[in-house]
């Protein structure tokens, strides 16, 4: 599989303005363009070539949607994990991040724990599939990134989901 | 940033602040600062607004004083020293007593003008009412502006923004140092939550913690020396404790539930966390070494969702997010009583955090739909709303006292 690095842009460093106190002497640091890395996020040059990119291939739905407040896996996404494990094992230097969401109800650091729990268990399914937990890490956005900003409940159901990222390096 | 005051204190103390001489060469209005200090803070009433200035060298007539409504009266007079180094001179008066209070020489140069204007505000405060002010600590919070996200520090009133982080993704859980020199944070920067320590006077920052998994809810120990922070490197979110310089990492909670959102007691010896491990989340208390030795004390009971703790200076009162019918409430639990008070009349309530007097809480929420920060007094009186117009402002924090 042949991997290339997104260009991840880091600026560090860019003195923004100093700030005086009397005592203290504050200045920040700007961190510019971070992570334009994405969901399936590679460059361009061979985006086409990831099977995952493939709008035909099993790997290509990446999402595994949940109910309020629950984070089981339902029977329907059986087949794209077992896709994608027949996928991992076959290519033991693919690694994915499985990234974690909850709708925005709820304090930051809560949803954060429950969209971890997400993400785990999409590990522990993967996992139950003979995937080595090294190829694998489970995280979570929380309700900070919103894929839906509605404040309904089509919303809410969109953004309570988790993501599997292939990451490219 | 805009600042409306919504209901005043009871019996509003009368003060006179007169016009400092010679401030109008200044970038900033030393008397117009303290008096909106002043006022927000919901113990005083300003009896003066205009431009009349009282010479700060001759003992003012307390009779006039007096008879124009003012108990108490500052006055002042700003001196160029060399180019852009100011000597701000303030001095109080009991009005009442017809004595002076003695008063103030501050030094400053033209970019911390505000600061020597709190600092003024905070010895009219101690003087008359005997608390020690606020006003010259500091907030930081994160303004969302289209996609890109900025932690900044702000003076006390909101005002005066620094910028110490600016990124294109979301930053979380700030928490001031007890010297507040430093903020621990949370950035998403790296496709998943990483906590680092950043040093506000260098802009310098380390990765405190960046194990497999997340890694979040930083929240200093007293002594500055340690943190505890949340990971999910096993599974599950747990409370972990590790050394400010990331070394040194230990586990404090032991559950297959989640464990998250540890905040010490201010004598370092508990942490008050958030668990769900009775089937909701819920405020527990456990030893600051964990709950290897004893098993964490459930807390909060009068609400199905209680998260979010945060102790007060004097560790009397826990504030707390409570959800309550759909909503997310600021409430104040008295921890000898247990008795709890909803100080809000808003819905989406979030990141309480308590000023360094106890006096008041700050908090993140929701007003017409937008994004703003609001701070309520302990004793439910004077609330602010902090918004800025066409942004998103959240995550806010409260910064300890300075040295001075």
């Amino acid at each position: 599989m042949k991997t290339t690095s997104p260009q991840r842009r880091l600026a560090l460093a860019s003195i923004l303005g100093a700030v005086s106190f009397l005592g203290a002497c504050s200045s920040g640091v700007k961190l510019d363009d971070l992570s334009t890395v994405k969901a399936g996020g590679s460059d361009s040059s061979n985006f086409a070539s990831q099977p995952w990119n493939d709008p035909k291939s099993p790997l290509f739905q990446r999402s595994i949607y949940f109910d309020f407040d629950e984070f089981t896996i339902k029977p329907q996404y059986q087949n794209m994990l077992q896709a994608g494990a027949a996928f991992l094992k076959q290519n033991p230097q693919q690694k994915i991040m499985i990234q974690g969401n909850t709708d925005d109800r709820g304090t930051a650091e809560y949803n954060l724990a429950l969209g971890q729990r997400r993400s785990d268990a999409v590990r522990r399914a993967f996992a139950a599939l003979g995937v080595p937990d090294g190829q694998m890490e489970a995280v979570s956005l929380g309700k900070e990134k919103p894929k839906s900003e509605g404040n309904n409940e089509a919303a809410w159901a969109e953004n309570r989901r988790a993501d599997i990222i292939y990451l490219t390096k | 940033m805009n600042i409306e005051i919504k209901g005043v204190g009871q019996s509003l103390y009368p003060v006179a602040v007169s016009r400092f001489k010679d401030e109008n060469k200044l970038p900033v209005s030393i008397t117009d600062v303290v008096r909106q200090n002043l006022a927000r803070s919901g113990y005083f009433k300003n009896t003066e607004v205009g431009n009349g200035i009282e010479d700060d060298q001759v003992m003012p007539n307390f009779k006039i004083w007096g008879s124009r409504g003012a108990d108490a009266l500052a006055v002042g007079s700003v001196t160029e020293k060399s180019p852009g180094q100011y000597e701000v001179r303030y001095r109080l008066y009991d009005i009442r007593k017809g004595e002076s209070l003695n008063g103030l020489i501050v030094s400053a140069s033209a970019d911390n003008l505000r600061l020597a204007a709190h600092r003024i505000s905070d010895d009219i405060i101690f003087k008359l009412l005997g608390e020690k002010g606020v006003f010259s600590t500091r907030l930081s919070y994160v303004i969302k502006e289209g996609k890109r996200f900025r932690l900044v520090i702000s003076d006390a009133d909101g005002q005066n923004i620094r910028n110490a982080l600016n990124s294109s993704e979301p930053i979380i859980s700030a928490a001031w140092s007890p010297d507040g020199q430093k903020i621990a944070y949370v950035s998403f920067e790296d496709r998943k939550p990483i906590v680092y320590v950043h040093e506000l006077a260098s802009g310098r920052r380390i990765v405190l913690s960046n194990a497999k998994g997340n890694n979040s809810a930083p929240s200093w120990a007293p002594d500055g020396k340690s943190l505890a922070i949340s990971l999910s490197k096993d599974g599950n979110t747990q409370i972990y404790r590790v050394n400010a310089d990331g070394s040194n990492l230990r586990r404090l909670t032991q559950g297959g539930t989640i464990d998250t959102e540890p905040q010490f007691s201010p004598d370092g010896k508990f942490i008050y966390f958030t668990s769900d491990r009775g089937g909701n989340p819920q405020i527990y208390r456990m030893s600051a070494e964990g709950e290897r030795g004893e098993p964490a004390r459930r807390i909060s009971f009068k609400q199905p969702y209680a998260t979010s703790a945060r102790i007060s200076p004097d560790g009397k009162y826990l504030a707390y997010i409570a959800g309550v019918g759909g909503g997310f409430k600021l409430y104040l639990m008295n921890l000898l009583t247990g008795d709890t008070t909803a100080m809000t009349d808003t819905s989406f309530d979030e990141s309480p955090s308590f000023a360094a007097n106890g006096r008041y809480i700050l908090y993140a929420t929701q007003v017409g739909g937008k994004k703003v920060l609001a701070a309520v007094s302990v004793d439910g009186y004077v609330k602010q709303i902090l918004s800025i117009p066409g942004s998103d402002v959240r995550q806010p924090s409260w910064g300890p006292f300075m040295d001075q």
